[in-house]
């Protein structure tokens, strides 16, 4: 990025295109460039840890998966080389390429440069590029990952050995006011390191696993179970204590300094010590900040109002991801598609417009013509061609039934050879195509468009991988590589035969949205949904929107609560394309994506809502702690009534001599092992208020964790130095409360065993304020049933995949946001909000939404109505209804996912996953054992 | 599609076919990208099925599932590498069982009839989410299945109840049922999948279908002597 110019909904953005030397339109990833390449150069994606080629892929799953060349070329360096040019087949390099500056006019600008992972070596105080077995969780990360440099084999660096000692240092480079680190938590690192030695134990049972940690914060969603899982595995430590690197034995081994409060000061080798590095800003953030003049944080961080998380402090530039500061997957994916319904909401008025639809010649009627199947066969440059036999698969495939066209292609998928295979369709008069080359997954779609481009419907189309599935993993055996290629086309051809035309079938969209949950996160939502253009209901279970959020009043990154969840009222009611329904009931739903119907009764009465798409954002409860004297003594009190109180200036709180917090009420135990998120920020929150308003007053907070993640970090350290006590306790050993008679008065009195002093302690506090799980809302399991959506096993709402798809549901059409998803500040719900309403405005710009036509459907005569088929549907797509003919199962395709299931599951074969039937895939099994008869008989030859 | 949608019909196709091992892979347990985790439906139906092999006499390791994800490309060369040496070290289909040739293919071909009347009687159990290794191996049990095969059913119609009203015969779902309007009709025995529907259908006052446990039916009336015996009226009542 050069320059920018402009104001929001009209940028001119300058930017600086670096030569790649191959031409994008030409290469099609198959690498042989990259064997012959001759320039070695450190492999930046693996950490350094092996060698890369001057021309090479970015990595495995790079996007678009093209090759580039890099300055260690020889070419570039001397004029010398040229190799990689003269092996590529399709004629994709090019060294004429120049540096290239485009200007591009743009409405919205989103920052999405995400982080760089901690240097240890800016401190110099974990002997990283020192100690060969030292290694950052990055390199970590690529020691164990299958594509990595030692495919996937933990080896450790100074001799190769597989390690069974592994140490895990936290907080590297976080946490820390020591030069050269930094003060904010890094948020991902206590979770990630539990992944690796889940991983690592995965790789080596045998491995023991220490982790050296602070506060272990597991805050996120399902994060306290997966820490559990860590720590239940055999040889797992998890050890409470800084450490120093002390050196290394003269096996190479670390050599770790650690205290622990039972043992004191001990050193223990490890075989290969692992530091957790935590997230700084990107090394571009300063240049970035500086041309598109905005303003970045303390810590280099992207600077953000936390009323207005995705946007930067320039209008019409909004940010995503951890650019704004440190944030996991799930976060940052939803913040990247709240960014978008930001740049929706300022440029909405031109959606479509740039738009072009791809018209298809008429579909061809084949229903009464014999099978007439068409092999491709593809060489994939040099990467099927050079094991299988690829003429002498064709030649195969030219003697099996149907087969009345095949062919060889060195790409099947550039785009000449695409073209080549719809022309011959129409010459040839092919009916069905089989495409022997990769895997489906990447290019079905784009030969199902080849077919529909010569006039053929496109699922009469078969790949056939003899890629991934033969010359990759039998590189070394060609003669049998090639037997099975033959195999598979066979199997393929059988089934292509077999093909029925399918219809996907387009669905109309009903343009609103029903927001459940009156919230911040409802009201947020339905304002941005509002501003994309669709009319929203919203509607709310209380007297009046605000939610839970109207009981808070300040919060440590300094929101005006109040103010925030005023505004957002007020500008809901007044916007004419909200509706807004209070003290409202669901009566009813039913529908599917695109055309819901649901029942509403509220103050308005009866309502009957049509709408194309459904949020659920209806919060969560507070627990109602029945511990702790809460409920019977009036000085015990949740951290939100203390909020409140100190809201309201109540002399008896105000005026406490000791204020006593303890953390994780009701939560993170057995019955809900989930950690609230937000109450260690609150006790933090109050604490410091009340040292404010009170100097004098002695504040402790009782906890397990403190879980100030990411920049609240820096508020506990503040109150900390302020004078506010935190003491740990362990769960084992939770604090004890009692009502004590003494001189005539009765004193609460709280008890705690302080693990670090080895001490119990005993106080009498003025008030005790008890941090209060957060949990799942009462009707939760009553809104899932209505929709058919999901609750997770803590009884949250279960969105359809945790980083993938992180405001939606399996259900379609039916998005979540806030509380209602699991515990989060009002920052993060702000966030996730706007990632649902993304998602919303996605689905109602469409007119219609396409289903697939790979989905279930019922031969009436042969259904004996027995139910099989419901209980195995997991989408409620299945009914059973009474004919004339007795009850019979029907169907809704809209609700299918093509799984299959009822299909294995009915006695009669009745019903039929299309596309998938017992037909089709018996015959890929029949075909199958002609291989093995064939073989039996050439062995019996032989 | 996903691995649930396997069917036990097409495991005992792939060993009529003369396949000496069948090998299926699922995602991994618990982790399914949707709400459906058929992995575990595909879990059922592959412990069914070695037990049925293992009633029939065929050794049960010749059929194996495995979980994994597309990353774990080791894991499946591993477990079909040694799925392969498990059936290599067996031997052919049947020979390394002492079975002759045609009788494998006779049994299978028995089971292969049976599937859907297994698929009914073992609903509940093939339904089964067993989140809990241990209760795997025992889930279902050689003694159930040899009851399973032992406790097949035959309905059989009456030919001296039957009225010949077509009920039964149009809603058989596989056709199984032979019958004009005045002829009585009959079970093709070797097309019928025991679902039962006939004696279900058959109205009340004629209770012409009787299901057989254990025992063979009569054989149906001769061709030409299927004249249905009307009930008379007045008889019908007391």
């Amino acid at each position: 990025m050069d320059r920018v110019a402009g104001e929001a909904g009209d940028f001119t953005v300058t930017l600086l295109r670096k030569p790649r030397y191959v031409l994008e339109e030409k290469c099609t990833g198959c690498t042989t460039c990259v064997e012959y390449c001759p320039a070695l150069c450190p492999d930046a994606f693996n950490q350094g840890l092996s060698q890369s080629k001057a021309i090479h892929i970015h990595y495995a799953q790079a996007i678009p998966l093209i090759a580039y060349i890099d300055d260690s070329c020889l070419y570039l360096k001397e004029r010398k080389c040229r190799i990689c040019e003269a092996v590529c087949k399709n004629r994709a390099i090019d060294f004429r390429q120049k540096p290239e500056t485009l200007a591009v006019n743009v409405g919205a600008v989103i920052l999405a440069p995400g982080f760089e992972p901690y240097d240890p070596r800016e401190s110099g105080r974990y002997g990283y590029g020192r100690l060969a077995n030292v290694v950052t969780s990055m390199d970590f990360e690529r020691l164990m990952c299958a594509t990595g440099p030692t495919e996937g084999e933990i080896r450790r660096p100074s001799d190769g050995r597989p390690p069974r000692r592994i140490a895990w240092v936290q907080c590297v480079g976080s946490r820390r006011v020591t030069p050269g680190e930094n003060r904010y938590c890094s948020a991902v690192c206590c979770t990630y390191t539990q992944k690796q030695v889940i991983l690592t134990k995965d790789h080596d049972p045998e491995a023991a696993c220490t982790i050296f940690h602070n506060d272990v914060r597991s805050f996120g969603k399902d994060f306290e179970r997966f820490c559990e899982r860590a720590a239940r595995l055999p040889d797992v430590r998890f050890i409470r204590s800084y450490v120093s690197i002390v050196g290394e034995t003269a096996g190479s081994n670390v050599v770790v300094r650690y205290a622990t409060a039972s043992e004191g000061v001990r050193e223990e080798e490890f075989d290969l010590v692992v530091l957790s590095v935590g997230m700084k800003p990107p090394a571009e953030a300063a240049r970035l900040a500086e041309r598109f003049g905005i303003a970045l944080d303390p810590s280099g961080f992207c600077r953000v109002d936390p009323a207005h998380p995705l946007q930067t402090s320039r209008p019409g530039v909004f940010v995503s991801g951890a650019f704004a500061g440190p944030m996991d997957i799930p976060e940052s994916v939803f913040a990247a598609s709240g960014a978008g319904a930001r740049c929706g909401e300022l440029l909405s008025r031109r959606r479509g417009r740039l738009a072009r639809e791809r018209v298809f010649p008429p579909e061809k009627d084949v229903a009464a013509e014999e099978p007439r199947v068409g092999v491709f066969v593809c060489h994939c440059g040099a990467n099927i061609g050079r094991v299988v036999d690829v003429p002498a698969t064709v030649e195969y495939a030219r003697g099996l039934p149907h087969v009345v066209y095949a062919q060889e292609q060195l790409f099947s998928c550039a785009t000449n050879c695409a073209k080549e295979i719809t022309a011959i369709a129409r010459e040839k008069g092919l009916n069905r195509l089989v495409v022997a080359a990769c895997s489906p997954r990447t290019l079905e779609p784009l030969f199902r468009d080849t077919l529909r481009e010569a006039g053929l419907n496109p699922y009469f189309f078969e790949m056939a991988n003899i890629r991934e599935h033969c010359s990759w993993v039998h590189s070394l055996e060609k003669d049998a590589a090639t037997r099975k290629a033959r195999d598979i086309v066979r199997m393929s051809v059988a089934r292509a035969s077999r093909l029925e035309p399918l219809k996907e079938f387009t669905l109309p969209v009903h343009k609103a949205a029903l927001v459940l949950g009156g919230g911040v996160a409802g009201m947020t939502c339905a304002l941005s949904i509002a501003a994309q253009g669709h009319l929203v209901h919203l509607v709310e279970r209380g007297e009046d929107l605000g939610g839970l959020a109207r009981r808070l009043h300040t919060s440590l990154d300094g929101m005006d609560i109040p103010a925030r969840v005023r505004d957002l009222a007020e500008r809901v009611y007044a916007n004419p394309r909200i509706r807004v329904y209070t003290r409202a009931r669901v009566v009813s739903a039913e529908g599917y994506i695109g055309n819901f119907l649901t029942r509403i009764a509220s103050d308005r009465g009866e309502s009957e809502i049509r709408h194309g798409a459904t949020v659920i954002a209806t919060g969560a409860d507070l627990y109602r702690p029945a511990e702790y004297r809460y409920g019977q003594d009036g000085r015990v009190l949740t951290l939100l009534e203390l909020e409140e109180a100190i809201a309201r200036g109540e002399e008896r709180v105000l005026g406490a001599g000791r204020t006593v917090m303890i953390q994780c009420v009701g939560c993170r135990n057995a019955e809900r092992t989930y950690c609230s998120r937000i109450c260690c920020s609150a006790a933090v929150k109050n604490a410091r208020r009340l040292k404010e308003l009170n100097p004098a007053m002695d504040v402790c907070i009782l906890y397990r964790d403190m879980m100030t993640y990411g920049f609240r970090e820096e508020a506990y350290r503040e109150a900390a130095e302020r004078g506010v006590r935190f003491i740990r306790f362990e769960p084992e050993r939770p604090p004890r409360v009692e009502a004590v008679a003494e001189g005539g008065a009765s004193v609460l009195r709280v008890v705690v065993d302080d693990p670090v002093l080895g001490r119990t302690l005993a106080m009498d506090a003025g008030v005790l304020a008890l941090a209060a799980a957060v949990v799942p809302a009462a009707d939760a399991p009553e809104i899932a049933g209505l929709f058919k959506v999901a609750l997770g096993p803590d009884g949250f709402f279960k969105e359809a995949h945790v980083k993938l798809r992180p405001v939606e549901f399996a259900t379609d059409g039916v998005f979540l946001c806030g509380q209602a998803h699991y515990p989060k500040h009002l920052p993060e719900t702000i966030k996730q909000a706007y990632g649902a309403a993304g998602r919303v405005a996605a689905l109602l710009a469409n007119d219609t939404v396409v289903a697939s036509g790979a989905v279930c459907e019922v031969l009436e005569r042969r259904c004996i109505g027995c139910g099989s088929c419901i209980a195995a549907c997991t989408y409620g797509a299945i009914r059973i209804s009474e004919t004339k003919a007795g009850p019979k199962a029907a169907v809704n395709p809209v609700l299918c996912k093509g799984d299959g299931l009822c299909n294995a599951k009915c006695p009669t074969g009745a019903i039929v996953l299309k596309h998938f039937t017992d037909e089709e895939l018996a015959s890929q099994i029949d075909a199958a054992a002609d291989a093995a008869a064939s073989e039996t008989l050439n062995r019996k030859a032989g | 599609m996903c691995s649930g949608r396997v069917d036990l019909a097409h495991v005992i196709r792939a060993f009529e076919n003369g396949m000496d091992g069948v090998y299926l892979g699922g995602c991994r347990l618990n982790e399914c990208n949707y709400i459906t985790h058929g992995n575990y439906d595909a879990l059922a139906m592959v412990l069914l099925a070695r037990r049925i092999l293992q009633h029939i006499g065929l050794h049960p390791e010749r059929l194996r599932i495995e979980f994994m994800s597309s990353a774990d490309g080791m894991l499946f060369a591993e477990g079909v590498n040694d799925f392969v040496r498990t059936v290599k070290a067996l031997g052919p289909l049947g020979r390394a069982e002492g079975l002759a040739p045609g009788e494998v293919a006779a049994r299978l071909a028995e089971v292969r009839k049976l599937v859907p009347w297994i698929k009914l009687a073992k609903r509940d159990k093939l339904a089964a989410r067993l989140t809990d290794p241990a209760g795997r191996e025992g889930h279902f049990t050689a003694e159930e299945v040899a009851a399973l095969f032992r406790e097949v059913p035959a309905y059989y119609i009456d030919p001296q109840k039957c009225q010949a009203c077509r009920i039964c015969a149009g809603r058989c779902p596989v056709e199984a049922i032979d019958g004009g309007k005045q002829r009585v009709h009959v079970i093709d025995q070797e097309r019928c999948i025991k679902c039962g529907t006939c004696l279900a259908v058959c109205p009340e006052r004629f209770q012409a279908v009787t299901c057989f446990v254990g025992v063979p039916p009569p054989p149906p009336p001769a061709e030409d002597r299927r004249t249905p015996v009307r009930r008379k009226k007045a008889a019908a009542a007391p």
